[in-house]
């Protein structure tokens, strides 16, 4: 399955340790990961359920190209990393 | 008099307690973290902190019982409908998502648990149970004529002023920049737009005098005299004698007429404070002296304050949640972008300085 890490900064909000979850898509992966801490998901994702504009993510070293539907495939064994961009702050 | 401040700023909310007759910094939350705005309940002794942390967006955050602060609901956007397109002013989608929170009202003393929350892109969100789940206003969101709003200050419109009427708290108050005054009366069903006689020069002139395209900076009423409402505008200072339904324009007021917050007296109409800067292409003081100006007489003249306020190369901006008084309209204080904190006792007429070393002020408000 699937494995997702959360950048160390979003630590100090909510807690977010790495976690091994099921899914295909990106989307998928996060709505698992987000019914298990669902205090998490505000803070990755907007109201509209896209990335927040200063939050990234991270396919196997790839940006992905779906910052708003979060359609990018996601492998049986991939690695999800959820990052700030450096931009805002 | 109340013996508390809460000064939300670009680092933290500081709490400031008067004792032995001395304003000094006592609790400092959220240390390092965007507070834009909180909030005392008077009704049950909450309060309320909306933080800004940028990358993760925005987040309320309620006091605890055991004196602690605890993360709350915070507004959230409807789902956009499918299809359905809306662009800012700058040909960019609007952002259906909290993007600030800009205002924080209490609801009137017999509705305890509503809380009213304005916020950038300018959606109104009402919660009925202290912030535990908030209800966004889609009767004024779906408005025809909220799509006319459009960014003032900031890139996004943002509704920042809210008032609820002291006689009947089904009425209701707004002010949005830039999107002029809307009023309801039955609790949020329906809104209807307010403000005839304010005046824009930035708009071409078939909108000057069109309510929709006015930029008022702060919307405040006169809770003994509930008729009169005073305006600080991007062009200028405006008063209503007549629920906010027709405005007269002041063109006078010491240094300048351009400038952030405004507040009334509670049971003085014609008394009113103010804070000028240059004008809007330049936010600064004029003459680098920090001042307030204040009328007794409904505006014909202003008073300038500046006894203990910095009076050379002064660059501090007010913004228009950062002058606070009190409920017996005596006691005054003032944040600046700078990080400047004074209180005065006495109306404005000398003023204490408690800290120039705060991150810049957001918010200062009386507990």
């Amino acid at each position: 399955m699937p494995r997702v890490v959360f950048t160390p900064n979003i630590q100090r909000h909510v807690e977010c340790p790495a976690m091994t979850v099921g899914g295909r898509t990106v989307r998928e992966v996060l709505d698992n990961v987000f019914a298990a801490n669902p205090r998490a998901r505000s803070y990755v994702l907007d109201d509209q359920a896209g990335l927040r504009r200063h939050m990234t993510v991270f396919l196997d070293g790839e940006l992905i190209s779906d910052r708003i539907g979060l359609s990018d495939p996601v492998g049986e064994t991939s690695t999800v990393y959820v990052f700030q961009s450096l931009s805002g702050g | 008099m109340s013996e508390t401040i809460l000064v939300s700023t670009r680092k933290g909310l500081f709490t400031l307690e008067r004792t032995h007759g001395s304003w000094r910094i006592g609790a400092a939350d959220f240390l390092g973290d965007n507070v834009s705005l909180a909030l005392a309940d008077p009704r049950d002794g909450r309060r309320y902190a909306a933080l800004d942390h940028g990358h993760f967006g925005v987040k309320m955050h309620r006091t605890t019982k055991a004196g602690g602060w605890e993360e709350i609901a915070t507004p959230a956007y409807p789902a956009k409908p499918e299809g359905y397109e809306e662009l800012d002013m700058w040909g960019r989608p609007l952002p259906w998502s909290t993007v600030r929170v800009w205002a924080l009202e209490t609801g009137g003393a017999d509705e305890p648990g509503t809380i009213w929350c304005g916020t950038i892109p300018g959606g109104l969100f009402r919660s009925r149970d202290s912030g535990n789940s908030w209800e966004m206003m889609r009767s004024l969101w779906d408005h025809p004529l909220r799509r006319k709003w459009m960014g003032g200050g900031a890139d996004l419109p943002g509704l920042h002023s809210i008032i609820v009427d002291p006689r009947d708290s089904r009425r209701v108050f707004v002010a949005v920049s830039t999107g002029g005054i809307w009023f309801t009366e039955d609790g949020g069903e329906t809104w209807a737009q307010r403000g005839e006689g304010m005046r824009a020069d930035h708009v071409p002139p078939e909108l000057t005098h069109a309510p929709i395209a006015q930029d008022v900076h702060c919307l405040v009423q006169c809770p003994s005299a509930p008729e009169r409402f005073w305006v600080q505008h991007h062009n200028g200072i405006f008063v209503s004698s007549d629920e906010a339904r027709t405005f007269r324009e002041i063109r006078e007021a010491g240094p300048s007429v351009f400038g952030f917050p405004v507040r009334v007296h509670p049971r003085e109409p014609d008394t009113a404070w103010l804070v000028p800067e240059i004008k809007d292409e330049k936010r600064i003081p004029v003459g680098g002296k920090l001042v307030v100006t204040r009328t007794r007489d409904g505006g014909r003249t202003f008073e300038t304050l500046s006894r203990g306020l910095p009076q050379e190369h002064a660059y501090d901006v007010v913004y228009r949640h950062a002058l606070a008084l009190d409920k017996t309209g005596n006691r005054l204080a003032l944040g600046s972008t700078t990080g400047g904190l004074w209180v005065s006792e006495d109306q404005g007429d000398s003023w204490s300085l408690v800290s120039h070393t705060l991150p810049p002020v957001y918010a200062v408000r009386f507990a």
